[in-house]
């Protein structure tokens, strides 16, 4: 027991120091609307907040510049809105709110306004926060305000549900965004319980409740320890043997109860040895104060499953989601009441944690107090502003604990791709990191590795910046930090996959004011690689038939190899003069790992064009100008409408929504058939509302999914390693799907049973209505069978088909 | 990580006590293969016995009229036990007989005769055992009839300490028979507490309760067992639950360092739980009006407290008596197993509960609490059921298993 009580409480640190480059109460001056979840225990500040970053302008060939590097008028100042809460003890409140007043600019301007409060302290602070803040309180109902924060969080925060199962692998399931939400149970463990049926965001009813819950556990734990205070009472409860208090089946019954199919283990009543203990004439004790408190938390815990449990049947629910001050994501309480759900439920209702749970009634209240353009767009985790789960930050500003998430709000609205053959399942990541211990290993390590390199390039980008150095610097503390807290909690923020991994670099470059690293060097590729334009195509028109689409797939994935985030290409493309003839001899011999290009081109030959097709683009420069260009120019050839997606925001060397439009502007100047197509709407640039170097498919651009289904898409066309290798790569659609990449790292590459340069042509027919319902399940359809002798071991797979070891190796890895 | 660190895999197994097994409950029908064959009924006395967690019941049948033959025969040791258990009401510091609930004139199993009904704490049995010896048992008979856990528990013990081997019978069969027999067989059994939330008018009125099907059964011993009870032989264990009276005594001897449960209950009779537990005008000043709500939430929130809700301040515990955390720990247990049931019978769309069980015992408090919360919460629909001999129906319903059924078993 104390060997398992050590490991448990090593891996469950209480708090991970994190460098002082992390802000608290950031960007304080300019917040707008304020609120207030005043807890028994924790006060949740909520405020929003206009960002000002700088945002990198784009400029055309034709543009005058001719500057070695960007001047800083090639930035233009944007203000993004974000959502912050900052979370500490009830009785810091004050230090607190002093703090917030000194850091208020104009702080004049609240007089008049209202703020809104929740919570059990909201009675009792009413008076403080008007003195302190010059505010009118305005007191929203507790219920009303946990209901519409937890809808917010589901809809909006990816991985923000999940499973908990202690000691299971991984223990921590997250649950991927769903389009629907509805209906829930919520249960909130305050003080009391509240038992909460939601049905809608307007419909939803307190369906009862019970007056065991976390003030319970805190007022019986502080009668029967010393303990002071909640969390040296959950401390405690680690370290205890619940054994000693409480009677089990096996006390009463020597062993189990088997008729009754009761285990000898189970609790018959809780406490019942306490009886005997305290009549015991020799004075001794049997107990210690952690083996009560340890059997109290179960009590609690087991009985709040229990009744959860009778109200979910009661109700027909099989989603139960916990919150409130008592859970605080305590794996021993989140056990026990998913044990005793379970248990009760015959597993037929799912009980659900929610990451930040804290949050919800600060996130509801903030919402009933704000204008409605608030909600409009969407909403992504911030994740260099954001505490991960369990990691406290101490604030050297206010020397206490406390806890921040924060929130991006988005221009564009995001939906599911309407393509998406069952967007309840969709999951983009291919490899889930926390799960995979040796893929999370490596990919630490790897991004830790390269981050010199993107410090590099980050104070490369901004020459004329005096504190460019210091601040990456500050990045690179706190990236790597953060990477170093996700080997000890890799469930920190949600599943831990290459995309977040990815999505975090993002965060922090934009957090450190480097909007875009690359903007030079996208920009003098996209110029160097369109001179090239027409020979390239003179090579591929010179070409027919089956060789000319071959050749135009081979140009995609030639151009793929020009990729910055991959460090062994990064390394040849700066240290000699890496031409598109050198990538082309990169491209092995066929067949590929995956080689779906027979039956591509097999397509295209015996089939009538594609109506529409939307090609997801990946890297700047030769990429997209020499490969992607050149494959679409054919496509609108075959009559076939274009739309080309772009991501939103920078992220590494991929083209942007911006520049994609001035790339498409100059080789219009070089191309015929793109000049007329752009002209007469054949293609389209589109933006994806995507941030990082990966594709999201449940977070597409609102406008991009009705053009979709507007053009009637029949193709979609992904390209690159984060957007069909890292995720998407057993995503299905409806409709045709080509996916193109070349592997350029090599670990992954021998882990998928290929070498360096492996290439990826995954060619996926539209699922006919039956394929529909018995293929969804199935991970990896795609009907191509060729296979490439495994190098490496062959001996160790003998595979039925390509596809079928492809998606084992992946999956399982 | 993996089973094959051994004491993570105890862990687990430890870990997994805390709730409940894998396995469903299973219906009571084909599990009774545990019990040897009985040897006649006609070897006096006759004893059943329900050894709990916490308390071990004995019912003990007294024949009225002894045949001649039985007369000549009785010999000198069962004299000895009949007189050493009919003459006396306590026995040793902590064995009593309750001597209020005996009942004269019964007939089983042909036999005209008194129920005698006793208990004393489980942890006494080594006691037991030794006052069984000392007073000649073995010469008597060889088969003890006994149900609860202890049966299985204790049944080395009997064996190798005073030579009797004990026939098992189920504890839910041997409950529901029991408390059939009882019910039939006293006319004042079961009855009701009527107006339970005032004092003034609140008392006990007889129910009839010659229909009985379908009912809830709440078990309230140590621990709490919730059976839906469809006919005779026709029952499942739907619910239960670890806090019960075992959690009441074991909470109130850590809290208030009392010695027994009749002290429990009498510290709990003089007690206020309202300066232990929170209330919603502790949370929000009693300004509920202008709060703002709808009135749903107003009305359900009234009713919402959070048990020992004050306690985690320390100047609130230094005002708390006694008295005053007994009430809170009656109460919170008392309105869990309440709503547990009530959402029981609401599940089943059963309509009547009885509640038995030693929990119950010198305790007006807790029926009072149970009857009201049935009758508020359902509107009316619900009705709580008591019986007079509240913990027995156990022993006495294997008394009549080893009467009435011996040979089958």
């Amino acid at each position: 027991m104390a060997q398992v009580s050590n490991e448990e409480t090593s891996s469950h640190p209480q708090s991970i120091k994190l460098p002082a480059a992390i802000e608290i109460f950031a960007n304080l001056k300019n917040a707008q609307k304020f609120a207030i979840d005043i807890g028994l225990s924790l006060t949740k500040i909520a405020y929003y907040s206009t960002v000002r970053y700088r945002k990198a302008l784009y400029k055309g060939v034709d543009s005058q510049s001719n500057e070695d590097f960007p001047a800083e008028n090639s930035y233009q100042v944007s203000e993004g809105n974000r959502l912050h809460f900052v979370k500490f003890e009830t009785r810091h409140i004050e230090s607190c709110l002093d703090f917030v007043k000194e850091n208020l600019v104009n702080v004049e301007r609240f007089q008049g306004t209202s703020i809104q409060v929740t919570g059990g302290g909201a009675y009792k602070y009413k008076k403080l926060l008007q003195d302190k803040l010059g505010t009118e309180v305005d007191k929203k109902d507790e219920i009303c305000c946990l209901i519409k924060g937890c809808n917010f969080l589901l809809k909006n925060i990816p991985g923000e549900a999940f499973e908990y199962e202690r000691h299971a692998n991984p223990e921590y399931k997250f649950h991927k965004a769903s389009p629907n939400i509805f209906p829930y149970l919520l249960v909130n463990i305050g003080s009391g319980v509240s038992i909460l049926k939601v049905e809608s965001e307007q419909e939803f009813e307190r369906v009862g409740g019970t007056a065991t819950g976390g003030g319970t556990f805190w007022g019986l734990g502080s009668l029967l320890t010393q303990a002071k205070g909640f969390d040296e009472l959950l401390q405690l409860a680690e370290k205890g043997d619940h054994r000693n208090i409480d009677m089990l089946v096996k006390d009463i019954y020597g062993g189990d109860y088997s008729s009754q199919g009761l285990s000898g283990d189970l609790i018959a009543s809780s406490f019942g040895k306490a009886v005997f203990n305290s009549q015991d004439p020799s004075g001794n004790k049997n107990y210690s104060e952690a083996d009560i408190v340890r059997s109290l938390l179960f009590l609690i815990s087991n009985d709040i499953g229990q009744i959860a449990s009778l109200y979910a049947s009661m109700h027909n629910m099989n989603k139960v989601y916990f919150g409130g001050y008592f859970l605080r994501n305590h794996p021993l309480s989140m056990h026990s009441i998913s044990y005793a759900i379970k248990y009760w439920t015959k597993g037929q209702v799912k009980p659900l944690f929610l990451r930040h749970e804290g949050y919800l009634g600060a996130i509801g209240a903030f919402l009933y107090g704000a204008q409605p353009e608030s909600e409009k767009g969407s909403w992504l985790e911030n994740f260099a502003g954001s505490s991960g789960l369990k990691s406290n930050t101490r604030s050297a500003q206010l020397g206490i604990q406390i806890d921040q998430l924060e929130i991006d709000q988005a221009e564009n609205a995001v939906a599911f791709c309407p393509l998406l053959i069952d967007p309840a399942t969709y999951n983009p990541d291919t490899t889930d990191l926390s799960q995979d211990k040796e893929a999370r290993d490596y990919w630490l390590n790897c991004f830790e590795e390269s981050v010199d390199k993107f410090i590099a390039r980050a104070i490369y980008s901004q020459p004329q910046s005096p504190t460019a150095k210091d601040r990456a610097s500050k990045l690179k503390e706190k990236y790597i930090s953060r990477l170093h807290y996700l080997h000890e909690q890799p469930f920190g923020y949600g599943t831990l996959t290459v995309r977040t991994l990815l999505d975090t670099i993002e965060h922090c470059m934009k957090e450190f004011d480097f909007p875009d690293p690359y903007l030079l060097q996208k920009k003098q590729e996209n110029e160097e690689a369109l001179k090239h334009l027409k020979k390239r195509l003179e090579v591929i028109d010179n070409l027919e038939g089956s060789e000319k689409i071959e050749e135009l797939i081979k140009g995609v994935l030639t151009g793929n190899i020009f990729d910055w985030g991959a460090q062994e290409v990064a390394l040849l493309m700066e240290t000699t003069n890496f031409l598109f003839e050198d990538a082309q001899k990169k491209i092995p011999e066929r067949p590929w790992l995956q080689d779906c290009l027979d039956n591509w081109i097999k397509r295209l030959q015996e089939e009538p064009p594609h109506r529409c097709a939307a090609v997801f683009i990946d890297n700047s420069g030769v990429d997209i100008i020499l490969g992607i260009l050149p494959f679409v120019r054919d496509l609108l050839q075959r009559g076939t409408k274009v739309i080309l997606c772009a991501n939103s925001m920078p992220a590494l060397n991929d083209v942007t929504y911006p520049e994609l439009q001035v790339i498409l502007k100059d080789a219009a100047k070089v191309c015929d058939i793109i000049k007329y197509a752009l002209n007469e709407n054949r293609l389209m640039a589109m933006e994806t509302a995507q941030a990082g170097p990966c594709l999201d498919l449940s977070r597409l651009n609102l406008d991009l999914c009705v053009a979709m289904i507007k053009q009637n898409v029949d193709l979609i066309v992904i390209e690159g390693m984060g957007r069909t290798l890292h995720t998407n790569l057993y995503a299905r659609v409806k409709c045709e799907c080509l996916k193109l990449a070349v592997v350029k790292n090599r670990w992954l590459a021998k882990r998928l049973g290929g070498d360096m340069y492996a290439v990826i042509c995954k060619y996926e027919r539209e699922l006919s209505k039956t394929d529909n319902q018995n293929m969804a399940k199935t991970k990896d359809i795609c009907d191509c069978n060729q296979l490439k002798k495994n190098t490496n071991d062959s001996s160790a797979q003998v595979p039925t088909s390509t596809s079928t070891v492809m998606s084992k190796t992946i999956y399982l890895s | 990580m993996r089973p094959q660190n051994c004491e993570n895999y105890i862990y687990e197994e430890i870990m997994a006590s805390n709730g409940y097994p894998d396995v469903a409950p299973v219906s009571n029908k084909q599990s009774k293969k545990n019990s040897p064959p009985c040897e006649s009924g006609n070897s006096m006395p006759w004893f059943g016995m329900d050894i709990g967690g916490t308390l071990t019941k004995l019912v003990y049948f007294e024949p009225k009229y002894i045949t001649k033959d039985e007369a000549d025969a009785e010999v000198e040791t069962l004299k000895n036990i009949r007189q050493y258990l009919t003459k006396n009401s306590a026995y040793g510091k902590t064995g009593h007989r309750d001597a209020h609930l005996q009942m004269d004139d019964v007939c089983i199993r042909g036999r005209r005769g008194t129920l005698h009904f006793i208990r004393f704490p489980t942890s006494e049995m080594g006691n037991f055992l030794a006052l069984a010896k000392a007073k000649g048992m073995a010469t008597l008979v060889t088969t003890v009839c006994a149900t609860g856990g202890g049966a299985y528990k204790f049944e080395e013990n009997f064996n190798q300490e005073v030579n009797l081997s004990l026939a098992k019978f189920d504890e839910l069969d041997s409950l529901i028979r029991g408390m059939l027999y009882i019910d039939a067989t006293n006319p004042h059994e079961c009855y009701y507490w009527s107006e339970p939330t005032d004092e003034s008018k609140c008392q006990k009125v007889p129910y009839d309760f010659s229909k009985p099907y379908p009912f809830l059964l709440v078990n309230i011993g140590s621990g709490v067992s919730i059976l839906a009870v469809q006919g005779p032989n026709d029952y499942r264990r739907i619910s239960g639950t670890s806090l019960g009276g075992g959690t009441f005594l074991g909470l109130c001897c850590l809290l208030t360092g009392c010695n027994s449960f009749e002290e429990a209950i009498e510290l709990a009779t003089s007690g206020d739980s309202t300066r232990v537990d929170k209330l919603v005008k502790d949370i929000y000043g009693g300004d509920y009006s202008r709060f703002g709500l709808p009135g749903d939430l107003v009305a359900s929130s009234l009713n919402d407290v959070c048990s020992f809700g004050q306690m985690n301040s320390k100047d609130r515990r230094n005002t708390v008596s006694r008295e005053d955390l007994a009430r809170a720990t009656l109460v919170t247990i008392t309105n869990n197993i309440g709503s547990i049931t009530r959402m029981c019978a609401l599940n089943e769309k059963i309509e009547r509960v009885v509640f038995v069980g030693n929990f119950l015992r010198v305790n007006p408090i807790s029926m009072k609490l149970l009857a009201s919360a049935m009758d508020y919460w359902s509107k009316g629909t619900l009705k709580a059921l008591f019986l007079e001999h509240e913990g027995y129906f156990g022993a006495v319903g294997c008394l009549l298993q080893f009467t009435g059924n011996s040979n089958q078993r």
